[in-house]
C-alpha cells in the first residue's frame, strides 16, 4: 500500500496542494492532467528531490526515514527524458544494481547481471545490450530506461510519459508488460501519462490533476467524463465507450 | 558465456591498470638515468638500494636531485590529472580542468604579491608556496561562498563564479606584473611556468601524501561518479547523496589543484588532456578512470620532465612547453583515429 496524507510539495511560484490518495499493493494508476497541472512535481516530491511536507508511506514505513539508498531499493523511476551517455546498454541498465552495490565494490556480481538481463529481455532490448545508448532511438532508450528501474526491483515503480517516444507496439507491449508485472510481482505502478484513451484501457485507476489539485479520482468510466475533461483541459471532447473493451474513448470534437 | 561483457569489462581494467603501473615504473627508471649527467640504470638503482659511494657525485644527484624530483613529478602529474577527472565528472563538462575555477589564479596571485613584496626569501623559502595555497584556498572559498545558498550546491553556478574569479585573478596579476621591477617579473613568469624543481623535501613528501590520500579517497566516490553521468536527478533516484557527493569531489579536487600549484606552479594541460586520453582508450567509466588518469598522468608528466631537461640540456625548458605541445598532439592524433573507426 503507497499513501499520500494531506501531501504537498514544490517551488516559490507553483506549489501542490494538499493531496490525499492511497493505492493497493500491485495496482496500476494513470495520473492525467494538462501541462503544467504538477504530476512531474508530485512525482519529484514523492522520490524526495525536493522538500514535502504532509504523510507518505509505502508499506507502512514512511519514506522520509529511509535513506537515499533505501528509498531508492523501494522506489524506481523512469524519468521524462532519458540522458543518453556514452555508455553501452547493459552498464546502462546495470546502474539499476547501484543501490545494491556496497560502497567499495565496483563490479556487479553474477546476481547483478542475471537480473539485469531479466529486464532487458523483458523490456525487448536484450539483443542491443552491446550498442551504446547515443546509438539507439528514443524510444529504444525509453525502453532501455524502463529496464534499468525494474533493475532496482522496486516495489514502487513511477513513470513519467513513458510512452511518449514509443511507437503504437511498444506502447500496447509496455503497458501489457506493466499489468502483468502487477499481477505476477505484486509491483505498483503510478504512470504520468499523456494518451487519456491508453491510460483509459490500461490502467485499473486514474488520477486527474489541475492547477496543483487532485480534482478527481476513480476507474477510468467515473474519471474520463465529458464535462469533467471540457472543463480541465478547456477542450470540447466526445466521450463514447470502447465496442471491444468497454472502456471510455476521449476524442476531439 | 551470459557474463561475458562485464567479465571482460573486470579483466580489461585489470590489465589496463596493470599496463600503465609498468608504464610508470618505465617512466620512473627512465627519468631516474637520463639527464644532464647520465647514469646507468642498473648503478642508479644500486645507489638507491644503498650500494656504492655515499659521497660521490652520483649519489648525490640520484638521491637528491632526481628522486624528489621524480616523487613531486609523479604527485603533481597524477593529482592534476586526478582532479581532472572528478571535476569533469562533477561538471559533467568536458572541457572542465583543475585551473578553470581559478583555483590556479588565485596561487598564482598569492605567489606574485609574495614576489613583487620582496619577500620570497622569508621563511626559509616557505612563504611563496605557502602563499600559493592560502590564494587557492581563498578562491576555494570564494567560489563556495557565492556559489552555494541554503547550504545547497549549485554546480553550474559554482562553475560561473570559478571562471569569473578567474578572470579577476588574471587581472589582479597583471596589475602586479606592471608595478614589478624587472627581477620581480622574471621571478613571477618563471614561477607561473611551473616547474617540479622544488629544494624542499617536506614540501615534497607533503604532495605524495595528499596526493596518495585524495586518490583513495576518490574511489569512494566512483559509483556515485558513474550515476551523476546520468544526471544529478537521476543519480538521485539511484540512491546517490549528489550533494555530498559533489560537494566533497569540489573540495578534495580543488585543495588538491591548490597544493600542487603551490608547490610546483600552474603546469597547464595535463589536468584536461590525461583523463582525456584514458576515456579515449577505456571509455567514459569511473571505474577505470580515476585511478587511471593518475597513473597515466604520473607518466606522462616524467616523461615531460624528462624531455624539458634533456631538450636544450644544460638549460631547462618550462613543463609546460611540452605538456601542452605533446599532450596537446597525441590527444588530437587520438581522436582523429577514434573517428576514422
Amino acid at each position: 500500500m503507497f499513501t499520500l496524507e494531506n501531501f504537498s510539495c514544490g517551488y516559490p511560484s507553483f506549489r501542490l496542494s494538499e493531496i490525499s490518495f492511497s493505492v493497493a499493493k500491485g495496482d496500476f494508476i494513470g495520473i492525467i492532467g494538462p501541462n503544467g497541472s504538477g504530476k512531474t512535481t508530485l512525482f519529484r516530491g514523492i522520490t524526495g528531490v525536493i522538500p514535502s511536507t504532509g504523510e507518505i508511506e509505502l508499506d507502512g514505513s514512511d519514506l522520509r526515514m529511509l535513506s537515499l539508498r533505501q528509498r531508492a531499493q523501494r522506489i524506481a523511476v523512469v524519468p521524462q527524458t532519458v540522458e543518453a551517455d556514452s555508455v553501452s546498454v547493459e552498464d546502462f541498465v546495470l546502474m539499476g544494481r547501484l543501490p545494491y552495490l556496497p560502497r567499495f565494490r565496483f563490479f556487479e556480481t553474477r546476481n547483478d547481471i542475471e537480473i539485469a538481463e531479466e529486464q532487458m529481455r523483458l523490456c525487448d532490448i536484450f539483443h542491443y545490450k552491446s550498442k551504446l545508448m547515443t546509438e539507439l532511438s528514443g524510444g529504444e532508450q525509453q525502453r532501455a530506461a524502463i529496464a534499468r528501474a525494474l533493475t532496482q526491483q522496486p516495489d514502487l515503480l513511477l513513470l513519467d510519459e513513458a510512452t511518449a517516444h514509443l511507437d503504437i507496439t511498444h506502447q500496447a507491449r509496455l503497458m501489457k508488460l506493466i499489468r502483468r508485472l502487477n499481477e505476477t510481482t505484486s509491483l505498483t505502478v503510478l504512470m504520468i501519462i499523456h494518451d487519456l484513451n491508453l491510460a483509459a484501457e490500461y490502467c485499473n485507476r486514474l488520477l486527474l490533476m489541475h492547477n496543483g489539485h487532485l480534482c478527481a479520482q476513480g476507474n477510468p468510466a467515473e474519471v474520463l467524463s465529458e464535462e469533467r475533461i471540457e472543463r480541465v483541459y478547456q477542450t470540447p471532447v466526445f466521450v463514447h465507450s470502447n465496442p471491444l473493451s468497454g472502456k471510455p474513448v476521449v476524442m476531439l470534437r | 558465456m551470459t557474463n561475458r561483457v562485464t567479465m571482460n569489462k573486470k579483466t580489461t581494467y585489470f590489465l589496463a591498470i596493470t599496463g600503465l603501473l609498468l608504464l610508470l615504473i618505465a617512466a620512473v627508471l627512465f627519468s631516474l638515468s637520463v639527464g644532464e649527467m647520465h647514469i646507468g640504470l642498473g648503478d642508479a638503482l644500486r645507489l638507491l638500494a644503498g650500494g656504492g659511494n655515499s659521497d660521490s657525485l652520483e649519489y648525490m644527484l640520484v638521491t637528491q636531485v632526481r628522486l624528489p624530483r621524480i616523487m613531486l613529478g609523479m604527485a603533481v602529474g597524477g593529482a592534476l590529472s586526478l582532479a581532472g577527472a572528478m571535476l569533469q565528472g562533477v561538471y559533467r563538462n568536458p572541457l572542465v580542468e583543475p585551473f578553470t575555477l581559478g583555483i590556479s589564479g588565485g596561487a598564482s596571485l598569492g605567489v606574485a604579491a609574495v614576489i613583487v613584496l620582496g619577500w620570497q626569501a622569508s621563511l626559509g623559502g616557505l612563504l611563496l608556496p605557502l602563499a600559493g595555497f592560502a590564494g587557492a584556498l581563498a578562491v576555494l572559498a570564494l567560489v563556495w561562498f557565492f556559489g552555494t545558498r541554503k547550504r545547497q550546491v549549485n554546480i553550474q553556478h559554482i562553475l560561473l563564479v570559478g571562471v569569473m574569479v578567474s578572470f579577476i585573478c588574471s587581472s589582479g596579476m597583471m596589475f602586479l606584473m606592471s608595478i614589478a621591477s624587472s627581477e620581480s617579473l622574471h621571478g613571477i613568469v618563471f614561477w607561473t611556468m611551473g616547474s617540479l624543481d622544488e629544494p624542499n623535501t617536506a614540501l615534497v613528501w607533503i604532495t605524495v601524501g595528499a596526493t596518495i590520500a585524495v586518490l583513495a579517497l576518490s574511489l569512494l566516490f566512483v559509483n556515485p561518479l558513474n550515476a551523476l553521468r546520468l544526471g544529478e536527478e537521476r543519480a538521485l533516484h539511484l540512491g546517490v547523496n549528489t550533494q555530498l557527493a559533489v560537494k566533497l569531489l569540489f573540495v578534495l579536487a580543488s585543495v588538491l589543484t591548490g597544493l600542487c600549484v603551490a608547490v610546483a606552479g600552474v603546469i597547464g594541460f595535463v589536468g584536461l588532456i590525461v583523463p582525456h586520453l584514458v576515456r579515449l582508450m577505456f571509455g567514459n567509466d569511473y571505474r577505470i578512470l580515476l585511478a587511471g588518469s593518475f597513473l597515466l598522468g604520473a607518466s606522462f608528466l616524467l616523461l615531460s620532465d624528462v624531455a624539458a631537461r634533456s631538450i636544450i640540456a644544460p638549460n631547462e625548458l618550462p613543463i609546460g612547453v611540452i605538456t601542452g605541445l605533446v599532450g596537446g598532439v597525441v590527444f588530437i592524433f587520438l581522436m582523429s583515429r577514434k573517428i576514422a573507426r
